[in-house]
């Protein structure tokens, strides 16, 4: 079942005017923001289907940018996140694609600053309902409605079972679980999400393990 | 946890409990929280939606122009003592304007399923209070009842105007209103299926056509005629209307119909009324932009 939670029909509480191209948005760029974990020094916005017929309208490019700038769906300053990025040096660019999408309302956000760079594609599936479908050229699928945790690491014989030996050593429930990965033996991707909020040791812990190069975590 | 109306039905006849009762069962069940902890937030969404009516009960404008004012409007007829269709209806029509005029100028609603359905739900809700004097908790039940029927349409058909149409979007939330208005006037689980099922049959096919891509027009005026068409078959079902098409067979024809919905008609402003002379001209006024260009 795609929507499991009554608060996904009577909600959420949010900016208008629209629940899929705006709150959706919103939630798309905020996710964004949360995996590359600091704010960006600049994005690029592709816009697709839907989105890039009516984002001006819905507001859909100030609700993604207030994503980014980590403001949520009822967040009153999502109004002026256009002003807000430029006063702080975000460089943003908005593109309208023609190509047509597995989803009419998906948005390709790529983000960076000097340190490095993030790409992920969101889809607005209704009601502000979002999940996540592609991230750095993995394919997933992340409501970002739970907690979870994206692990990057090398495709080795027990790299998995590592990670989540340390989500049982501290008691983690494990909700859902993917990996993916582009090539035999090359990197691949953990997506986990789990039933409760992760404190820094789980992550430090992951990160320490062998064969694993980047761990991201997403706050519910 | 049920999967569509008739189990959503049959459990609420078995276990002699209403269905907003078996929603919030199904959310403690589902997310671990606490009662208190489910029927708390759903009153914050109930105060956002009181909110927002009286917001737009003040008068707003979009920041279009195309939105705005007509719920002061309708509230001022009524108080002429003239209306024809009842004061009752044409209040719930006035408040769901209300909500929807605060949506379009990007004021705070609540997404009832979705924010370009968001006036029904709480403009039925709040036109009833006069005549059944409901307690707070009977308005968060309320909420609880419209979710589970929303619910239902959302996981086996969908609450989105770019997927399914309007009929998915202000469709779903008139079955929502519809089955919650009979709940709350004390009819029988069954009767608000019927409801619902009653209010989706004459919202099937319902495209998503919004001049300009705003969500504005026509969608305002459908949140009027979607709280409208809510009440009614609320008053249908409560006198003992049955439809002859079950609850879940109309909900899989919206989902069926949704599907062969051509593109220009789901939310992308290329057809239906955003795509008439004077849709276009407002869409080029709004944005700028020179006619022959679009």
């Amino acid at each position: 079942m795609k929507f499991r939670s009554v608060f996904d029909i009577i909600g959420p509480v949010m900016i208008g005017p629209s629940s899929s191209h705006t709150a959706g948005a919103a939630r798309i760029g905020r996710v964004a923001r949360n995996l590359f974990n600091r704010e960006p020094k600049w994005a690029h916005i592709s816009f697709y289907g839907s989105f890039a017929k009516t984002y001006k309208g819905h507001g859909t490019d100030v609700a993604i940018v207030g994503g980014l700038l980590d403001f949520d769906t009822f967040d009153e300053r999502i109004k002026e996140s256009l002003e807000i990025a430029r006063k702080k040096k975000i460089k943003i660019t908005f593109r309208e694609e023609e190509a047509v999408p597995e989803h009419p309302n998906t948005a390709k956000i790529t983000v960076g600053d000097d340190d490095g760079e993030l790409e992920l594609v969101g889809i607005s599936i209704g009601g502000g309902k979002i999940e996540i479908v592609e991230l750095n050229g993995f394919k997933l699928r992340l409501s970002g409605h739970n907690p979870a945790i994206l692990v990057v690491h090398d495709d080795r014989f027990g790299a998995i079972a590592n990670v989540s030996n340390i989500l049982a050593k501290h008691q983690i429930n494990i909700g859902q679980m993917e990996v993916s990965r582009k090539e035999k033996g090359k990197m691949a991707l953990m997506t986990i999400e789990v039933d409760q909020n992760l404190e820094d040791q789980v992550i430090d812990e992951i990160t320490a393990l062998p064969n694993i190069t980047q761990v991201a975590r997403i706050v519910d | 946890m049920f999967r569509n109306v008739a189990e959503l039905v049959e459990l609420a006849d078995s276990k002699q409990k209403k269905i907003s009762a078996l929603m919030i069962e199904q959310e403690m069940e589902v997310t671990g929280k606490s009662r208190e902890q489910i029927i708390y937030q759903m009153g914050v969404n109930l105060d956002v939606m009181e909110q927002a009516v009286e917001k737009g009960l003040q008068g707003v404008r979009s920041v279009s122009g195309l939105t705005g004012g007509d719920a002061v409007l309708l509230q001022n007829y009524i108080k002429s003592g003239n209306s024809l269709s009842g004061e009752m209806l044409l209040d719930a029509v006035s408040k769901a304007v209300a909500t929807n005029e605060v949506n379009a100028a990007m004021g705070t609603i609540c997404a009832t399923p979705t924010a370009g359905s968001a006036g029904v739900v709480p403009g039925t809700l709040f036109a009833l209070q006069n005549k059944l004097k409901p307690s707070r908790e009977e308005k968060i039940e309320f909420l609880f009842t419209a979710g589970a029927f929303g619910f239902v349409v959302a996981n086996n058909a969908s609450i989105s105007g770019a997927a399914g149409g309007c009929q998915a979007e202000v469709g779903s939330a008139s079955g929502m209103a519809a089955a919650a208005i009979v709940e709350m006037a004390g009819g029988t689980p069954a009767q608000s299926a019927e409801a619902m099922a009653i209010t989706l049959k004459n919202m099937l096919g319902l495209v998503c056509d919004p001049v300009a891509g705003l969500v504005e027009v026509p969608c305002v005026k459908r949140n009027a005629m979607g709280a409208a068409n809510a009440m009614v078959a609320a008053d249908m079902a409560l006198a003992g209307i049955t439809s002859r098409i079950p609850c879940d067979e109309v909900i899989d024809a919206m989902y069926k119909i949704g599907q062969t919905m051509p593109s220009a008609l789901r939310e992308t402003a290329q057809g239906g009324l955003a795509a008439t002379p004077t849709g276009r001209e407002l869409e080029a006024k709004i944005f700028g932009i020179p006619l022959n260009k679009k």
